[in-house]
């Protein structure tokens, strides 16, 4: 059995996950999508991936979340399901998820391919070795300004790229066809 | 921590996935299929930083911080071709976006 606050951070984050793909109405699944973002948070925080976590509820939870609620509310009209309910879909995914679902309980549970061993000693706040998971933040700038230079400096020239293309995507359409 | 073993994360984050995979197939609305491809990248996510603590080595982590990153400009260009979409159609709806079947 895992302990208990694994238990309720794994609950929490598939109870909002839930409520993210069944609620109708699009600012409640902004809300779902939110807590199950810091219930992963939080699971990283159980994996001793202090820094990792914190980046989830800035980056994650924080940021690209605000952007989703202006959009969602933006956009969408409030006075919306009035048409059926899209049965046919719903028993499709019901079955994409139930088979998903059980393939993955069969897989990680029941076949044995993953070792059941314990995480172990908890993970050193730094060590000599570079390459070993340690906790503090530093191991991270370690890591990326020596093996992982050129894709941090790849990951930087995206970031600029989705910049400018964001502001040309947002021009308005009008001026462009005149 | 000492009784949660790796396939307990794995789990999680394999039904989280198919929860997000639900979710694309399931909803009409846009924007909420593009939460559930948020979802869907989180789960692997967490499987990443399970599978980088309990080998004990620091390379998953690292590739998770460049999925975060990669993710933020995704949401953002995301979020402006929809809106973009919105101000030519009027609509986030995906089966009412069917130009190019009918």
């Amino acid at each position: 059995m895992p302990d208990g606050l694994f238990i309720f951070f794994a609950a929490l984050t598939l109870g909002a996950a839930s409520l993210l793909v069944l609620s109708r109405n699009a600012v409640t699944s902004a809300m779902g999508m939110i807590l199950a973002l810091v219930g992963v948070a939080a699971d990283f925080f159980l994996l001793d991936a202090y820094f990792l976590g914190v980046l989830q509820v800035l980056v994650y939870a924080g940021a690209v979340m605000v952007l989703f609620l202006f959009v969602i509310m933006l956009l969408t009209d409030t006075a919306e399901s009035a048409e059926g309910y899209p049965w046919k879909s719903a028993a499709l995914g019901l079955a994409v998820f139930f088979f998903l679902a059980a393939g993955a309980v069969w897989l990680f549970v029941w076949s044995g391919a993953v070792p059941g061993t314990a995480a172990g000693a908890t993970p050193p706040e730094l060590s000599v070795n570079p390459s070993v998971f340690v906790t503090a933040a530093k191991g991270f700038g370690r890591l990326l300004y020596t093996k992982y230079l050129l894709p941090l400096e790849i990951a930087g020239f995206l970031l600029l790229v989705a910049l400018v293309g964001v502001v040309s995507l947002s021009k308005d359409p009008v001026d462009e066809n005149a | 921590m000492e009784n949660t073993t790796l396939a307990h994360h794995l789990l999680l984050a394999g039904l989280l996935f198919a929860l997000g995979l639900t979710g694309v197939l399931v909803r009409r609305n846009l924007l909420v299929v593009y939460m559930c491809l948020e979802l869907m990248l989180t789960a692997a996510t967490l499987a990443l930083v399970a599978f980088s603590r309990f080998n004990r080595t620091m390379d998953g982590a690292i590739f998770v911080f460049f999925i975060i990153t990669v993710a933020a400009a995704e949401v953002a260009v995301g979020l402006a071709l929809i809106v973009a979409l919105y101000r030519r159609r009027g609509s986030v709806k995906s089966d009412e976006l069917v130009t190019l079947r009918d």
